[in-house]
């Protein structure tokens, strides 16, 4: 390991603990909030830990709750993906595609994914279908632009060496132009990921029987802010973790390249 | 003696002319060229700078359409591009998410050519380059001549009858530019095809060239042709180097 990693790594630790130290301070040593408004930093790895296996008061263990959120998110996301990059992709390279799907795309694109959760709410119910439903309109937005955009930097001359070498247009397509998008489709599926995060807790947040956001919710009722706290370190380590396999399969994928380079 | 010549043509423009049309006004680009390039012949187009030099290239290759007059290869009617026809171009064009070995295969692969055979090919021609131990890098992670050297080695594999060089070498510092007009050189002489050279400079026109077409400013025409029989591998001081390049130089001044 070099020098400039170990101290690197050294500041990391530092600041979790500073962040902790602080936190604790405030809590338990000077009890500047009451504990009920604020934990301190040991109730809530204590409730963390015991969450694992008591589904009280909110009928679910964690694991359950992280279970059913990314169950949805994870449908109405790959929903996204499936339906969202082939369309961006069309669009960017048939004219008439775009033309014919452009009016409809220019009029949702701007709508919030959270404002489809009443209307979803009211056609599928509360279960998964209107949750994933919303996931997919929040993260089909990204997918379909990104890959638009992408297909869109292909280089000319990139297109003049296969037709020197008697490319079809099929060929330039599949060779040439979604090997150019990929860097781009994947930082795609990347903000697709945090807007389908974030539109499922908030679909969790106003409709749900089971999941992180319903967890957070029932917490606020009774006034339980170290499962809130919890409920929210989960919804960040669930992110991340996504985050990262997003990142490994991009490794795999995007080669010769820095993503967006 | 006219019948042995005529059956070493390869490549033949008849009155090829092209004009641009913008919304305003019709750009004259190409006046009216008529070329005949023989068999394994190195022609270097040299002309002032913004002159036609790559819209012919591009004609040639079928990459643009003709506004009156025809191309033929072989005989035959040049209409689109085609894989009889290579071309190395000016900007770097090597797909960087294939490597070395992707690149140069491409062309074969393309044409359906059996994965062993095309190996063996671009293997071939990656070593003649000189680029062997390089076949899984990608293209950035070798420098500028190197992936120029790959563009050349691409063009090569796919076995064409006649080899566009646009620029080639344009975008190279002047050190490695030497450098790759001796390479194309050696190249050439191991592997002989028809190259057709576009650049704007004197000495490596006259370095690389079996003959000279010199350009005059746009519209294109050919002012001036100049066979260089000077032997090779030629040298940039000679007496016989530095007076033609006086005299190429004084002409080209003329057309400016």
């Amino acid at each position: 390991m070099k020098k400039s990693d170990k101290k690197g790594i050294f500041l990391s630790v530092l600041s979790v603990i500073a962040f902790l130290g602080i936190w604790y301070l405030c809590t338990k040593v000077l009890k500047l909030v009451p504990e009920n408004t604020l934990p301190d930093p040991v109730k809530v790895f204590s409730t963390f830990v015991d969450k694992f296996t008591n589904p009280n008061p909110d009928g679910g263990t964690l694991l359950q709750h992280m279970g059913a959120s990314l169950q949805v998110a994870l449908t109405g996301y790959i929903m996204a993906i499936v339906i969202g990059i082939p369309l961006g992709i069309l669009m960017a390279w048939n004219k008439y595609v775009d033309r014919f799907v452009r009016p409809i795309f220019d009029l949702i694109k701007p709508i919030p994914g959270v404002a489809w959760i009443p209307l979803m709410i009211v056609i599928f119910g509360i279960g998964l279908q209107s949750k994933a439903a919303v996931v997919f309109f929040s993260a089909v937005v990204p997918c379909i632009l990104n890959s638009y955009t992408g297909i869109r930097q292909t280089k000319e001359v990139h297109l003049w060496v296969a037709r020197t070498f008697g490319g079809t247009r099929n060929q330039m397509l599949f060779k040439i132009a979604i090997p150019t998008a990929l860097p781009y489709i994947m930082t795609g599926t990347r903000i697709a990921l945090g807007a389908a995060w974030v539109a499922i807790v908030a679909a969790e947040l106003l409709g749900s029987t089971r999941g992180l956001g319903f967890m957070i919710q029932q917490a606020r009722g009774i006034y339980r802010t170290d499962i809130i706290i919890v409920g929210m370190l989960a919804i960040g380590i669930c992110g991340a973790f996504l985050t990262a396999v997003l990142g490994i399969i991009e490794r795999i994928v995007v080669k010769g390249r820095k993503s967006n380079d | 003696m006219e019948q042995d010549r005529n059956l070493d043509i390869i490549l033949k423009c008849e009155n090829v002319s092209k004009k641009f049309q913008t919304k305003h006004r019709t750009k004259e680009v190409i006046g009216n060229i008529n070329l005949e390039v023989r068999k394994n012949e190195f022609v270097v187009l040299f002309g002032p700078g913004q002159c036609g030099k790559t819209t012919m290239l591009n004609i040639l290759s079928g990459l643009e359409k003709t506004t009156t007059g025809k191309v033929f290869l072989n005989d035959r009617e040049v209409v689109e591009p085609g894989p009889d026809r290579g071309v190395v171009f000016q900007s770097i064009s090597l797909y960087p998410w294939l490597t070395v070995m992707g690149n140069v295969e491409y062309g074969p692969k393309v044409r359906g050519i059996n994965k062993k055979v095309r190996k063996e090919k671009a293997e071939y021609y990656i070593e003649l380059v000189g680029l062997k131990g390089f076949e899984n890098s990608y293209p950035n992670q070798i420098s500028g001549g190197m992936k120029q050297r790959v563009g050349i080695a691409r063009a090569y594999c796919n076995e064409p009858d006649v080899l566009f060089m646009d620029e080639p070498f344009s975008a190279l510092d002047a050190q490695t530019r030497y450098l790759m007009q001796e390479e194309i050189m050696r190249i050439w002489e191991k592997e002989k095809r028809t190259v057709i050279f576009v650049t704007n400079n004197i000495e490596e026109a006259l370095y690389l060239a079996d003959r000279i077409i010199l350009f005059t400013n746009c519209p294109t025409q050919i002012k001036k042709e100049y066979v260089i029989d000077l032997p090779r591998p030629r040298d940039y001081t000679s007496d016989d180097f530095l007076k033609l390049r006086e005299e190429i130089t004084e002409n080209m001044a003329h057309t400016l």
